[in-house]
């Protein structure tokens, strides 16, 4: 698998990140670089192993239904730049 | 789906078909989110119901609250669905500014439901399957308010994290008539389960839909997607809109777009929504913060056992064990409450008669009223003596509107109305007889005509003695002592 500059502009986009036309080929072949290097996994014979994410092995730790956080309207607003009114205020995003 | 002539649209070049999918997020019924433990309740103070998991701070970790899982599998269960003892947490990636994470906590390859079904109960009175495509559990996000300010939108969080089932359909519809008894009927079914209170208004059930159309025994087109309609009656003008737009591009030479878009009610348009013209690459991964939920057979065969009797059941025993007519037995089970006030109600009583008086008399007063069941000022018990009354004759079905409204007037039961007023219907032979001789003999020259041959005074004479009674006189007696008068 390969990135070319139109595919690294694109992540780039979906990652908010603005990156300059001249460092896209860059970028690329550095990306190439790293995913080179992770596909060496490929050369380890998987099969019949159950694909996992975690090593944990025991199941999901589950919580009661209890409410026992939230009500600190103040501590949630203490970084937003701009609060207003109890909201969070951000540039308007009109549909 | 073969005899579809019916639903299809007309066209410029010949006739079209719609095919339709949903995607309903309905809003889980629990006290606390489904990752925090901050409160679900509609309607507080802005950002008053956010924990430090909601509001997305560094080094948060999600932990699952039990009761959502245990709703999504009851959910599934009512939608005769298969449960996945194995499901996964993934995380969707987009940005907008009422999500803090940068995506959301939901389920893509291994939801927690799969496929199962749901029977649609169309206006027509026939009944049509529609095939649940899976159900899975997601975050909420945020609310943005784009009317406070000229040049802000406000962000409130409360919202965000609340448990969320997203229920896909199989694109089985095929007119805006099915989607809606979709609709009704999820609705209904999920209220009957407790697990969504199904509140459009309050936005607790959401619905996108898909909407595409073909010629008959076309492939199917491409999709567009019709997000947030918030009510029955929009997702069927939405899609009557949509389908004609994208009949008017393609009979034009043109081709569909797939793309997400918007119903705009007041201008009976669809439109295409710019925040997300690309935003469909999510980058789904599994969320390295929460291992796969694992379930037991057994937690799900407990869940099975405390089901309630689900509308279509209760259907079927209100036609056989009642004797209702399927149009009536589908107006008493769509609404879990109305169910239960017709069954007490009914209880020992003869049940078509109690449900003629609920369907049209109690449904018609709440209408006028604008109250639901459960704010009925009539009890399912004080109904239930009324209808007793009129079936052991001691009242008739006439003089039991009259005293309806005064039990509604007074609050008081229907025997104490009926003995107040002396309403207690004439059984006694003795006294109707009384009443019709003093009729027959104040009227001698119409009698004198009755036997004559003008048959048609019989109703004057009914009318004349039941006048006399104060409309209490039972009727059936009536009729048949008169008539034995008057030939006599």
């Amino acid at each position: 698998m390969s990135l070319d500059t139109k595919a690294v502009a694109h992540i780039a986009t979906l990652a908010r990140i603005r990156v300059p036309e001249q460092d896209l080929a860059g970028l690329a072949k550095e990306l190439n670089g790293i995913m080179t290097w992770v596909e060496q996994l490929n050369e380890v014979d998987t099969t019949g192993v159950e694909p996992m994410t975690g090593v944990e092995q025991r199941g999901l730790p589950q919580r009661p239904d209890v409410v026992n956080d939230g009500a600190m309207p103040d501590k949630i607003l203490a970084n937003a730049p701009e609060p207003a009114h109890g909201f969070f205020t951000v540039p308007k995003v009109v549909e | 789906m073969s005899d579809n002539t019916k639903n299809l649209i007309e066209g410029r070049t010949g006739m079209w078909e719609v095919v339709l999918g949903l995607e309903v997020h309905a809003q889980v019924i629990s006290k606390a989110k489904l990752f925090s433990g901050a409160a679900t309740a509609f309607g507080a103070e802005p950002n008053s119901q956010v924990s430090l998991v909601d509001a997305a701070f560094p080094g948060m970790l999600p932990v699952i609250n039990e009761i959502c899982v245990e709703q999504a599998v009851r959910t599934g269960l009512g939608l005769n669905a298969e449960i996945n003892l194995k499901s996964v947490f993934d995380r969707k990636n987009y940005f907008y500014a009422d999500l803090p994470a940068g995506y959301q906590i939901s389920q893509y390859t291994q939801p927690i439901v799969g496929k199962g079904t749901i029977i649609l109960d169309l206006p027509d009175g026939s009944r049509r399957e529609v095939g649940i495509t899976r159900l899975h559990l997601e975050q909420d996000a945020g609310k943005s308010l784009h009317d406070q300010h000229p040049s802000k939108s406000y962000i409130d969080l409360n919202r965000a994290g609340v448990a969320l089932m997203e229920i896909v359909s199989e694109p089985d519809m095929r007119s805006s008539d099915e989607a809606a008894a979709y609709l009704k009927k999820l609705r209904s079914i999920l209220r009957y389960l407790g697990t969504c209170d199904g509140n459009m208004d309050e936005g607790s059930m959401r619905c996108d839909v898909n909407v595409s159309v073909r010629k008959p025994g076309d492939p199917y087109g491409t999709r567009c997607e019709i997000k947030n309609v918030n009510s029955i009656r929009y997702v069927a003008q939405a899609i009557e809109h949509e389908a004609r737009r994208q009949i008017e591009i393609i009979e034009d030479g043109g081709t569909i777009k797939q793309e997400t878009r918007l119903y705009d009610p007041n201008r009976g348009e669809t439109r295409p929504m710019r925040s997300k013209e690309e935003a469909h690459d999510y980058r789904y991964f599994p969320d390295p913060d929460l291992l796969p939920l694992i379930l037991e057979q057994s937690f799900v065969d407990g869940i099975k056992a405390g089901l309630p009797e689900l509308p279509d059941a209760k259907h079927e025993r209100f036609v056989k064990e009642f004797g209702l007519s399927d149009y009536d037995a589908g107006v008493l089970v769509a609404e879990r409450e109305t169910a239960a006030f017709y069954e007490q109600a009914a209880k020992g009583r003869d049940p078509k008669l109690t449900a003629n008086w609920v369907i049209s008399e109690l449904f018609g007063l709440l209408n006028k009223e604008g109250k639901t069941i459960t704010e009925s000022p009539i009890s399912a018990a004080q109904l239930g003596e009324l209808v007793g009354l009129i079936q052991d004759n001691t009242i008739s079905g006439r003089i039991a509107k009259e005293v309806f409204a005064a039990m509604l007037e007074t609050g008081k039961s229907a025997p104490a109305i009926v003995e107040e007023k002396g309403l207690r219907q004439v059984t006694d032979t003795g006294a109707i007889d009384a009443a019709i001789d003093d009729i027959l003999a104040k009227n001698a020259d119409k009698v004198a005509e009755y036997r004559g041959g003008k048959d048609k005074l019989f109703g004057f004479f009914v009318g004349q003695v039941m006048k006399a009674t104060g409309g209490k006189a039972n009727p059936a007696m009536l009729n048949e002592r008169l008539k034995a008068k008057l030939q006599g």
